[in-house]
């Protein structure tokens, strides 16, 4: 579905150039749920950014459904969610939701349809009127991933999206994208910077390393795909854990000790 | 409410005016003191002070000589007479909104053009700086000039002499807020694959209403300065500035002020008009609540 190979991808900066991702390889099948994570600077969300066409990497192939990033991009492929919930604060949660509808053209009932039913989706049923200002921050990036959702598009590309939540908010989250990620079937990538986060939503772990931004290891996840928080206190839970710190720690050695 | 609108408008707001109020009485006793002088002999101090304020033409006309002669010439001439201001301020009006809409209309072209075009935004704005560092008094007789040998008259001048100070500001104000826009809302945009007219559409122009309204409020006084200063050297016989240059003429300085104090109250009238359109906009775009 998604395919990186060899690709490096080098900023040119006042400071000289910064190697951001050196030799990336990596496969997203169908249906996968695939966790970026690493410390900041270890190029996941320029690596997130490659597959979504928002930048262009300077070597290597990359292919989203058989198409270029950009092909992809244009053809409206993939949503993406991004740090910050980015709502409109002239427009409704519903005018939120219908905004990249408007923009691809679709008739007026299709976009109520589609509106109410990502709104089901992510369960902000009695908000549909209210402004951004009017919700808690987990409810907005709630609003901004069932923008996302909105549109055909079979892969949701998140960055951070919980980031900026607190743990409580952020568990429920959590749980809530698993339920939706069952339902809709979508492939997505998911970046984050925490461990218990990644294991519990992946598939797949793609754990990078930062300077130059490359993968140390990708974990393929042996948890059953319906599972629930108190998955967390499993033995396959802590092990896979481990694995990613000892993958983050083996990335560090060099330029820590 | 109410109290807090006493106490943090009405009060120090009128304070300020009675203050200036007093010194202005205060001031106006030495400055026409001479011509009273003159005019009368044998008067006692208190009259001497009375006869101060209310000379037919003083050198400093006390606020209510002027107030006297507005309330008189708005309320007490016909509207269509050359001697009311009404019909001063309206001739002076229709150059000010006519320049302010030329104006603000040059801004926003300007501005999305600034905004969406490389070569435009490396070279304009530089042009459009300069062309304030050049004084309008300089500049508006060359145009009223120019404009009259090739036979336009009459209000086009002025609203030129108007868009030329009003669009400065709103070009300002519109690339700043054209580009408000974070990079995030941009690069969301782009996930979507919209066009840079639905990005202008959708995100860039309801970001800068902002901006523009704050600009709109600077260009619209702006414009009004630029058709009275276009009325100075055109010899016209009508417009606030006509009335004001009348007035020198003739040595008749409470026409004089009571022309500038109409063309005060008519700036007020203009930015408080736009600050309530502001107002109602922003709320209805739940921009401020």
């Amino acid at each position: 579905m998604i395919s990186v190979s060899d690709v490096n991808l080098t900023f040119e900066t006042n400071d000289g150039p910064v190697n951001a991702l050196k030799n990336v390889s990596m496969e997203v099948n169908e249906g996968d749920f695939v966790s970026f994570i690493g410390p900041s600077g270890c190029g996941k969300t320029t690596l997130l950014r490659v597959i979504a066409a928002l930048e262009t990497p300077t070597e290597g192939r990359v292919t989203v459904n058989n198409m270029t990033p950009d092909e992809a991009r244009k053809a409206r492929q993939y949503g993406y969610v991004f740090q910050a919930a980015g709502l409109y604060p002239w427009r409704t949660v519903s005018g939120n939701i219908k905004l990249p509808l408007e923009i691809m053209g679709y008739s007026t009932s299709e976009k109520e349809d589609r509106t109410r039913k990502v709104i089901d989706l992510v369960e902000l049923n009695g908000f549909e009127k209210k402004f951004p200002w009017q919700l808690s921050g987990g409810m907005q990036q709630r609003a901004s991933i069932a923008r996302a959702l909105a549109f055909d598009a079979n892969i949701l590309l998140m960055d951070e999206p919980f980031g900026a939540l607190d743990e409580i908010v952020r568990d429920r989250l959590n749980g809530e994208l698993l339920n939706l990620w069952a339902r809709t079937r979508k492939t997505i990538c998911f970046v984050t910077h925490s461990i218990p986060e990644a294991v519990f939503l992946s598939t797949k772990i793609v754990v990078m390393s930062p300077r130059p931004g490359r993968i140390t290891d990708i974990i393929e996840s042996p948890l059953p795909k319906k599972r629930d928080l108190n998955i967390r206190d499993s033995r396959e839970f802590i092990k896979i854990a481990q694995r990613v710190r000892e993958g983050l720690k083996a990335g560090q050695t060099e330029d820590v000790f | 409410m109410k109290t807090s609108y006493l106490a943090n408008k009405f009060i120090p707001v009128s304070t300020i005016v009675i203050l200036i109020g007093l010194f202005w009485y205060l001031v106006a006793v030495p400055m026409n003191s001479d011509k009273v002088s003159r005019q009368f002999k044998n008067l006692t101090a208190s009259e001497h002070i009375l006869k101060c304020w209310s000379l037919k033409k003083p050198k400093l006309p006390t606020p209510h000589q002027i107030i006297t002669e507005m309330v008189n010439t708005t309320f007490f001439k016909k509207i269509s007479s050359k001697r009311s201001l009404v019909y001063h301020g309206w001739i002076t009006l229709q150059a000010t909104l006519a320049g302010f809409f030329l104006g603000t209309l040059l801004g926003i072209l300007l501005a999305l053009g600034i905004v969406h075009n490389r070569a435009m935004d490396l070279s304009v704005m530089p042009w459009v700086i300069a062309s304030q560092t050049i004084p309008i008094l300089a500049i508006a007789p060359m145009i009223i000039v120019v404009m009259n040998s090739v036979g336009v008259t009459g209000l086009l001048p002025k609203a030129i002499i108007s868009m030329y100070l009003s669009f400065f500001p709103v070009v300002v104000g519109m690339v700043k807020g054209l580009r408000s826009p974070d990079q995030i809302q941009l690069d969301q945009m782009r996930t979507w694959s919209a066009s840079s007219r639905e990005i202008l559409w959708y995100l860039r122009f309801p970001s800068s209403l902002p901006f523009l309204f704050a600009s709109l409020k600077v260009g619209v006084a702006a414009s009004l300065v630029g058709a009275i200063v276009g009325e100075l050297p055109s010899g016209a016989i009508a417009g606030l500035g006509a009335r004001m240059l009348a007035g020198t003429y003739y040595g008749q300085t409470i026409m004089i002020w009571s022309a500038l104090f109409a063309a005060a109250f008519l700036a007020a009238f203009l930015v408080f008009t736009i600050d309530f359109l502001q107002k109602i906009t922003l709320k209805r775009m739940a921009i401020i609540r």
